[in-house]
């Protein structure tokens, strides 16, 4: 059963009224059929002419929605032969940062990205996608490793933030980021970043610096969260939907502003409607970019990176 | 300002204020009153309490390079407001408020001078203006700097002052950490250090990109540098912070960064680290 969010209200009474016809349905003396099937067309018309027009805000909440897929269900789903590989060999493991060895469509690739889990325990264990210096300090080795055996690099990015902790301070957790990001740029192979959900800040873009950066449909991308930005600048928290317009936060405004490369399309409602759905077209989408980039010389590719960040914000 | 202080502004006696103000500073943390001239000659430095307050581009220039001497770096215009934003005011209205009340462009300047006879490209970053946040004119302005330091040959020191990203540029100035990060890969390909100084605070995206990636680190004392805010953290861990958190001696002792220096030091410490680290010339 999914859940509902404030804006999809109407949705929700409809499918619920449609439920209960279900229930009803073994009567036989009853012709409902029709009533269903007009509901259920009526209920999907209003789920896409609200996901035509969501606004910035109502996209976090859709990027935050605690069924879209995360990580575990995109290694499932596109990548074969996945060997996880852990540590920063220096303090731990993180588990807010996963990474490994895959094989997509017949090719060799390092996949790293932000897991948050999808139930109490395991979000414990994942600490909520926020990843402190070691989860950096592992995404540096491994992009390291990849890097001389030649094997590309897929990111999928979904976190809130870098962890703000005692102990993240003391152990650098600006410096980790600070080189993560610096490692993602140094790459002789391609790199294809990928925002799945929520792009938080500092702790996306040590991932996300990236020879290409996709984007699902209603992922956000930002510099803070929403409520953090109203906090600051509009001294409320309450204000958090008028920061997330203001700071052009969506998919749409940052093709524009040639933040990110490709949109991916996600199914009517959003990825947590229809998960698979939503996982192959980001996989095809990864496939292109990488198809794209492959066979291109060590200098090439990074040199096109540099090129590409350091135009960002030119105009 | 209201009709009444406009009237009161404009007479001669009302002037007195001003004056008291020009004469005396009072120390932001042990809140003694020093005579200017005295604190300004101790290189804005508390006599009574070493507290090493936030100073601009100007006298940084003044301070470090030999005799004061410097050739300013102009740095490409940035787009102005790229994203139209506006809070409770507008951005381009908060643009023109820190500059009236700073006299510069944006929060990042550049210059060339020599420290100990030996040429070096240093670039400051000024809290005073919208609280050194870095959109897109910081980055551009550290790129032109940074690309200055290569043409000519020279160490690029960096010195950091920022709340963090500007939030009023969105993820444009998110892109300004890989965008800067790219400046100094470059710089490094061409043999050349990279000195970072930090100063007090200096925190958010600022840290954690160009701020954390010196070849040395130097940080003034009791400079606060961190990532998170400690409110942020506060709030997360529910816990109070340790002593002296996220301040530049605890940074030492964690071993993020090489030397905390008092401001009397610097030309010194960085001519050496210069003489030790720059290309040494063909005798």
């Amino acid at each position: 059963m999914t859940a509902f969010l404030d804006f999809e209200k109407q949705v929700a009474a409809l499918d619920r009224q449609i439920a209960e016809l279900r229930d009803m349905g073994d009567d036989p003396t009853l012709n409902i059929d029709n009533d269903i099937a007009r509901l259920e067309d009526k209920s999907s018309k209003l789920l896409r002419d609200i996901y035509a027009k969501l606004t910035p805000w109502q996209k976090t909440q859709v990027a935050r929605h605690p069924d879209r897929p995360h990580f575990k269900h995109y290694v499932a789903g596109l990548f074969d032969d996945w060997m996880p590989l852990a540590g920063d060999r220096n303090f731990g493991d993180d588990q807010a940062i996963l990474g490994g060895l895959a094989r997509f469509r017949g090719r060799r690739v390092m996949v790293i990205g932000h897991e948050k889990g999808d139930d109490i325990p395991s979000r414990m264990k994942h600490n909520f996608g926020m990843a402190k210096p070691e989860g950096y300090r592992k995404a540096i080795r491994l992009m390291q490793l990849a890097d001389r055996f030649g094997l590309p690099v897929v990111t999928l990015v979904d976190t809130s933030g870098a962890f703000p902790g005692i102990q993240a301070e003391e152990r650098g957790q600006a410096e980790a980021i600070a080189r993560s990001t610096e490692q993602c740029l140094a790459l002789g192979v391609p790199m294809v970043a990928a925002i799945v959900g929520e792009g938080g800040s500092g702790g996306a873009i040590a991932l996300a610096a990236a020879n290409r950066v996709l984007m699902f449909e209603h992922a956000v991308y930002s510099v803070i969260s929403p409520e953090g930005c109203a906090s600051i600048l509009w001294r409320t928290s309450d204000k958090a939907a008028d920061a997330a317009a203001a700071m052009k936060m969506s998919a749409q405004d940052l093709l524009g502003l040639k933040i990110i490369d490709r949109i991916v399309a996600e199914p009517v409602g959003g990825a947590h409607r229809a998960p698979e759905v939503a996982i192959a077209s980001l996989g095809d989408a990864i496939a292109l970019e990488l198809d794209g980039l492959s066979g291109l010389p060590r200098d090439a590719i990074l040199a096109a990176r540099e090129e590409k960040f350091l135009a960002m914000g030119r105009g | 300002m209201s009709w009444l202080d406009r009237v009161r502004n404009a007479l001669p006696f009302g002037a007195k204020r001003d004056t008291a103000d020009n004469l005396w500073h009072k120390c932001r943390q042990c809140q003694q009153m020093v005579f200017v001239k005295e604190w300004e000659d101790n290189l804005n430095v508390c006599p009574r309490c070493d507290h090493h307050d936030r100073i601009g581009a100007k006298e940084r220039f003044a301070q470090l390079f030999d005799g004061g001497i410097h050739e300013l770096i102009a740095a490409p215009a940035a787009p102005e407001d790229p994203l139209k934003f506006r809070d409770t005011k507008k951005y381009v209205d908060r643009i023109k408020a820190a500059r009236a009340q700073t006299g510069d462009r944006d929060a990042y300047q550049n210059a060339f001078g020599r420290i100990a006879g030996q040429g070096v490209v240093i670039g400051v970053q000024d809290f005073a203006f919208m609280g050194g946040s870095m959109g897109v004119a910081v980055g551009e302005a550290f790129v032109a700097g940074v690309e200055n330091a290569i043409k000519r040959g020279v160490p690029y020191i960096a010195i950091t002052a920022a709340g963090g990203a500007r939030m009023q540029e969105g993820t444009l100035s998110l892109m300004q950490m890989p965008r800067a990060t790219v400046a100094l890969a470059r710089l490094r390909r061409a043999g050349l250090p990279y000195i970072v100084l930090l100063t007090d605070p200096t925190t958010g995206g600022v840290t954690a990109s160009y701020a954390m990636l010196g070849d040395v680190q130097i940080s003034e004392p009791k400079a606060l540098i961190g990532f998170a805010g400690q409110r942020v953290i506060e709030n997360t861990i529910r816990e109070k912070l340790p002593e002296g958190f996220q301040r530049a001696e605890y940074l030492l002792d964690h071993g993020m960064i090489d030397m905390v220096v008092h401001r009397k030091e610097l030309p010194e410490t960085l001519g050496r680290l210069i003489g030790y680290l720059a290309p040494e010339k063909a005798a």
